[in-house]
């Protein structure tokens, strides 16, 4: 396609560069700023304003930060609940779409009903919590991630995946004498990478972000995971600033090296996250 | 597609159409099939177990439940807690709170990732567009936590930006503000993110109705306005409706995160008033009311919206 640019098109491009250029600054800003704090000094953190680079760069919050056991616990948890929900969530999410995308099985539709209801209609936080509570999950990481891993939508997202696979392959397997857990482990789940990676991606990063479910399942410190521990260092030292203890010690940029250090993790997968999650959004508007 | 159709028959209706020949088929299936069975088994334990036994748990909202003496131990109390619950003056404002907050979120929230996807669409240099879209969807990977510390600290009047401006008080802090900047904040967050959706529907458009319009002499505003608003204009017919089915949720990470007893009045929302009073105050059947009520009305909001949604030819999320 040739274009003819005139004088009004390179307007156009230049006030909409411009503007998106903006946007994007806006959009980056705030992370920018929380780096700039927990590598300036206590006291020029504390003195605020834009910041353009550190000021007085000093790696004195970070080794602050680091040197508290809680946050490598917390650490620890996050990763832990993170893996776990994955594995486990892909696994069972897959095995329980698979059947629901053969036809011809019975009792397939009214599965499925049983599956999707649950995205309408939920029985809220206090019966949720008094069935987890009765089989005894309370102040356990497990209370995360067994509620985590089965979601309605990821059923129905993987169910329409398989459902689009060529059957030919898994007819000749059949007829080669495998059986439908053979075919499900060796052909079908080799052939689904790319959804299972979806999938994977969309429960780890809900589990890493999770906040509302350890706020109301997990009591101990032990058990924080790390948006409980950033909430709670974040109340600390707020608490510190108003009663005037936490003066001398680098308020506003142990929060800033904390915030920093929980948010390394999903920047550095953050190439394959923005790939498959863009690819999920498509997979849900295929299927409508 | 099919997730539609299922909907239509309901479970009952599927048992009783089964024929005799139907079940000497499964009959004749049942040894292969039955490994399909096997698969599910986990899949809906885990379903049966967080999603359908709290179901059966509502039922606290019609009892005087204490937890010594057990759901079925509890006395009933027949329309006690919702009584209650509309009596209160507590609750009506938490209602209008979050009907104020998720309408607010919906017409200044809604048409930005539409307003931001034409712009990005605009940009004809392929590596600066995909910085644009790397960077604008950034925050919506960061969680409600994240974001609330950084809001705090960058507002704070005297540590953030505004300091040069001379504010006296976190703004966040004052009821004035409170919602403006829920709203605000909720946009920065997510409008990136939503531009992907319009982003692949835009892709879908034909470039030769560009062409056409560029010889009939159109200039850029013309063809958004005459091609790739139209282009698109199913699919934010259908985001707005199925929006609509969330109105009683106003996001509990947000909220909860970034209010303080100062802005209580108005930025307290039925997510968060479900929790304080169920779970820090142990009002289990009150707060169980509150959030069937919630539940209840979500599930016509959803219904309704969805029903929308399919008799404009699309599918929905039923």
């Amino acid at each position: 396609m040739k274009k003819r640019k005139n004088f009004s098109d390179y307007v156009f491009d230049i006030v909409n560069t411009s503007l998106l250029i903006f946007i994007s600054i806006v959009m980056l800003y705030p992370f920018w700023h929380e780096l700039c704090l927990s590598l300036s000094s206590a006291a020029e953190s504390t003195r605020g304003g834009i910041f353009i680079i550190p000021r007085q760069f000093t790696l004195e919050a970070y080794k602050l930060v680091i040197r508290s056991s809680f946050i490598w616990t917390s650490f620890y948890n996050s990763i832990y609940c993170a893996f776990l929900t994955t594995v486990i969530g892909v696994l069972f999410t897959s095995m329980l779409a698979y059947p629901l995308s053969k036809k011809e099985l019975m009792g397939n539709r009214s599965i499925s009903f049983v599956v999707v209801f649950c995205m309408i209609f939920n029985g809220g936080m206090i019966p949720t919590y008094l069935v987890v509570n009765n089989l005894g999950l309370v102040n356990s990481l497990w209370a995360l991630i067994l509620m985590a891993i089965v979601t309605p939508y990821n059923t129905i997202i993987m169910k329409n995946f398989f459902t689009s696979l060529p059957t030919e392959i898994e007819e000749a397997a059949f007829i080669d004498g495998a059986g439908p857990l053979r075919i499900f482990f060796t052909i079908v789940l080799p052939l689904s990478k790319a959804v299972l990676a979806t999938i994977g991606l969309w429960l780890a990063v809900a589990s890493w972000n999770n906040f509302m479910m350890p706020l109301i399942y997990l009591n101990d410190r032990e058990l924080y995971t790390l948006p409980l521990y950033i909430r709670q260092v974040i109340d600390g030292q707020l608490l510190a600033r108003t009663t005037g203890e936490g003066a001398q010690s680098a308020v506003e940029s142990v929060i800033g090296a904390t915030i920093i250090i929980t948010i390394i993790p999903i920047i550095c997968v953050y190439p394959y996250l923005q790939k498959y999650f863009v690819k999920g959004v498509m997979l849900g508007s295929v299927k409508g | 597609m099919e997730a539609v159709k299922q909907k239509n028959p309901s479970p009952k209706g599927t048992v009783m159409i089964q024929s005799e020949s139907k079940w000497k088929k499964f009959a004749k299936n049942f040894p292969v099939h039955k490994y399909y069975y096997l698969l599910m088994i986990p899949g809906l334990l885990t379903l049966l177990l967080f999603r359908y036994a709290p179901m059966g748990g509502i039922i606290i909202a019609f009892k005087d439940f204490k937890i010594a003496e057990g759901i079925f131990g509890s006395p009933w109390a027949g329309l006690h807690w919702f009584k209650m619950l509309f009596s209160n003056s507590q609750f009506t404002r938490v209602l209008y709170n979050t009907i104020y907050i998720s309408l607010s979120k919906l017409v200044f929230g809604f048409p930005m990732p539409i307003i931001l996807a034409i712009m990005i669409n605009e940009v004809k240099n392929v590596p600066l567009k995909r910085s644009i879209q790397s960077i604008v969807y950034l925050p919506h990977f960061i969680s409600w936590v994240v974001i609330g510390g950084i809001l705090f600290s960058m507002l704070s009047p005297t540590v953030g930006i505004l300091s040069i401006f001379g504010f006296s008080k976190n703004p966040l802090l004052e009821p004035s503000n409170f919602r403006t900047l829920i709203v605000l904040s909720d946009i920065w967050k997510e409008a990136g993110w939503g531009t992907v959706v319009y982003l692949a529907a835009i892709t879908g458009i034909s470039e030769e109705l560009y062409e056409a319009a560029t010889i009939d002499g159109a200039n850029r505003f013309q063809k958004i306005w005459y091609i790739t608003l139209p282009s698109i204009a199913s699919t934010i017919a259908v985001l707005l409706i199925l929006r609509t089915g969330t109105l009683l949720t106003a996001g509990f990470d947000q909220l909860y995160v970034l209010q303080s007893p100062a802005t209580m009045d108005v930025g307290d929302v039925l997510d968060t008033f479900v929790y304080r009073y169920g779970l820090a105050q142990g009002r289990f059947s009150f707060a169980t009311a509150a959030g069937l009520f919630q539940s209840v009305v979500g599930l016509i909001l959803v219904s309704i919206s969805n029903m929308f949604a399919r008799r404009m030819g699309q599918d929905g999320i039923l």
